[in-house]
């Protein structure tokens, strides 16, 4: 394969859609496919036939605003069409050419307006399992440059130069991280992307998995070249198995055109990826805890040092990044370092994908520039808190985060304002309270996840997180006392410092958080034995004050 | 197993095969797994019950799974779970006595947008409420 091959490619499946009129997409992604998009397509597929209109229907991955699903964008005009069931097929394919059909034309300008694409470029676009539609859009572009015209040294510069850093939660500078995987000594490296996607809340590793699983495997193997490493591992959770089909399908693909395997574009550079699934461990987000379970053991943490760019998977140098990460790679390459460098807020560059759930109006994922008010994402992207109610707070970084008020809505997300108001950015879960959600019942849900969820291996994770949720649960069923509520503070300290690894230093993040800024939910519940939102059961009969 | 060679850390790959097969894993299977790779049983069993994806259990006829999720806890997931369980009169992750349906909970099935989710038989089922979730039961339970 060579560049000249590539654009080849592209070329013809221009001129194949130069063959139609219109182009039909249809969002296929999972929540659109659980409101119906499978048999809307089928339907459009079969009146666009009828119809005699030179059509082509398409299935792509996830556009965006999914509480708008089923979603379909007509090419060329890009109108958009919400809430399509398969009834409706018909008034698209008529509407093609003349007035698109009003009654469910959808207008979210504001929504789109404020969003800056990078990582989700192609969603929405390619249909995800046919590789000519990638390298349609540049895809696999980046990294033949790479092969051809540069050195490892040289694209580690560039990720260095871009500034970009981890995007799995943690911050941590993606070039630096695989200017150590480079320098380290040993013949055989790993590259390992971590789609283990625990929080619960986030799904926007899914969706790049699903919608562009290319954009990953480029990704990797550009690291593999920059760390020299010739295997990756694509850890996925069990629990997406249409990611794991996609990827599978994809991986297939890219073999048979030449782009994962032996001699890569008639180089020396070899590279393949193997897919690994998880089983359902929240733990298993950790690097050192992922590595365990793709070795096929218990998913638990080991100390660091020594890191796994040193010493990771089976004693071996390896680099691991998250789903997003690697989206990231590709148009680097493709645009440079500095057009990188130049989105974003001083100390966080670029874009993130944040998925919006929870009460607010148009749920989804977006993207936006790093350092954009909160306040904008939730009010004018997230068209803000629905049913008249008020918005009480923010959850950002699934349990390892915190709950942001709205009096710090102003601040620009970036990794390092969000962790000074003690939430993280975490994988980019945003989820949305308003005041019937009661805060402390809030906490006592995450810390019963991190509960669960603790591996067992070192004490003040284990045992601290089960006392820290009998003492919220005493909170909430109005049987606490402010010595309850002193104990938990001082178990919170206890266990953010002395736990092994980052679920259990991060797990009283939403105690903490909630503390802080909530803390006279706490107060009512205890003092008066009233829950302000109405959510919890106080056991002790206590008369209400109306 | 074959696929992989019989390699040692392709344990939680050959206990997935075997849970799509045959529905959960019993002590047998672990025990032929564990041979057949070369493992020590307790590193398999200690994999099997570590990973909540894998169940001991034979499941029922039926399966709906409440994602019990961030997002779907905010929008009322624990409710549908209690509803669930009072009108099967189970408890999350058992099996109604005749062994119909099982009612388990998830951590997540990235459908957030969608909120509150349910699993039925493994068809993700959005914005769920108590008395969509009750139809579905009870069309089970006629069958």
């Amino acid at each position: 394969m060579t560049i000249e091959e590539l654009e080849q490619i592209a070329k013809s499946v221009q001129q194949e859609s130069a063959k139609y009129d219109y182009e039909v997409n249809v969002c296929m992604d999972l929540a659109c496919a659980s409101q119906g998009a499978g048999a809307l397509k089928d339907a459009l597929v079969k009146t666009a036939e009828a119809s005699g209109k030179k059509v082509l229907v398409r299935r792509t991955g996830c556009m965006g605003p999914c509480s708008h699903g089923p979603l379909v964008r007509v090419d060329p005009e890009e109108t958009l069409y919400h809430h399509v069931k398969a009834d409706k097929a018909e008034a698209i394919v008529d509407g093609l050419g003349g007035s698109p059909a009003p009654d469910f034309q959808c207008d979210l300008n504001d929504h789109f307006d404020k969003q800056v694409r990078v990582v989700l470029e192609n969603a929405g676009y390619i249909d995800p399992e046919k590789i000519d539609d990638y390298i349609a859009r540049d895809g696999y572009k980046a990294l033949l440059t790479v092969l051809n015209e540069m050195t490892p040294n040289g694209v580690v510069h560039r990720i260095t130069e871009s500034g970009l850093r981890g995007r799995g939660g943690g911050g941590y500078p993606t070039g630096l991280k695989w200017g150590t995987v480079a320098k380290a000594k040993g013949d055989v490296k790993y590259v390992v992307c971590n789609g283990d996607e625990g929080d619960p809340g986030a799904f926007m590793d899914r969706s790049v998995m699903e919608g562009d699983p290319h954009r990953v495997i480029e990704g990797m193997a550009i690291a593999a070249y920059a760390v020299g490493a010739s295997k990756g591992f694509i850890y996925v959770r069990a629990e997406y198995p249409v990611a794991v089909s996609r990827l599978t399908t994809a991986l297939r693909e890219a073999r048979r055109h030449g782009l994962l395997g032996n001699n890569i574009c008639n180089t020396p550079f070899n590279f393949d990826v193997e897919i690994r699934l998880g089983a359902g461990a929240f733990v298993c987000g950790e690097e050192t805890a992922l590595i365990a379970s793709i070795e096929g053991k218990r998913g638990t943490p080991k100390p660091r040092p020594p890191y796994p760019a040193s010493s990771g998977l089976w004693g071996k140098p390896t680099l691991i990044n998250n789903v997003e990460t690697y989206a990231n790679i590709a148009p680097i390459v493709r645009n440079g370092g500095k057009w990188f460098f130049n989105m974003g807020s001083e100390r966080s560059k670029g874009t993130k994908v944040f998925a919006l759930t929870g009460k607010i109006t148009n749920t989804g994922l977006v993207e936006v520039p790093m350092g954009i008010k909160l306040r904008e994402i939730i009010e004018v992207i997230g068209g803000g808190v629905p049913g008249g109610h008020k918005f009480k707070a923010v959850q950002t970084g699934g349990p390892s985060g915190g709950c942001i008020p709205e009096e710090m809505l102003d601040v620009g997300v970036s990794y390092d304002a969000l962790l000074k108001m003690g939430s993280i950015m975490g994988s980019g879960g945003m989820i949305v309270m308003d005041d019937t959600s009661c805060m402390v019942n809030v906490a006592r849900f995450f810390i019963e996840f991190c509960m669960t969820e603790s591996c067992g291996k070192c004490i003040p994770c284990r045992a601290g997180t089960a006392q820290m949720y009998t003492l919220l649960t005493r909170i909430c069923t109005g049987t606490g006392t402010m010595d309850d509520l002193a104990l938990l503070e001082s178990l919170c300290s206890t266990v953010k410092e002395t736990s092994l690894c980052g679920l259990g230093q991060t797990a009283p993040n939403p105690v903490l958080s909630t503390l802080k800024y909530f803390r006279n939910e706490y107060m009512e519940h205890i003092v008066h034995k009233r829950c302000p939102a109405g959510v919890c059961n106080m056991e002790t009969a206590v008369e209400v004050v109306a | 197993m074959r696929k992989s060679g019989y390699a040692r850390h392709a344990l939680i790959e050959t206990l997935h095969t075997v849970q799509s097969s045959f529905g959960f894993l019993d002590d047998d299977a672990i025990r032929f797994v564990a041979n057949s790779l070369r493992v020590p049983l307790s590193q398999a069993y200690g994999v099997a019950t570590f990973y909540h994806y894998f169940t001991l259990k034979p499941p029922g006829k039926h399966t709906v799974t409440v994602c019990a999720g961030t997002a779907c806890y905010i929008k009322g997931a624990d409710k549908l779970i209690a509803t669930a369980e009072k009108r099967l009169a189970i408890k999350q992750g058992q099996t109604t006595p005749n062994g119909e349906i099982s009612l388990m909970t998830a951590r997540c099935v990235g459908a957030c947008s969608r909120a509150p989710v349910v699993l039925c038989d493994g068809e993700v089922v959005g914005e769920m409420t108590g008395e969509l979730m009750l139809e579905q039961l009870e069309r089970w339970t006629v069958e």
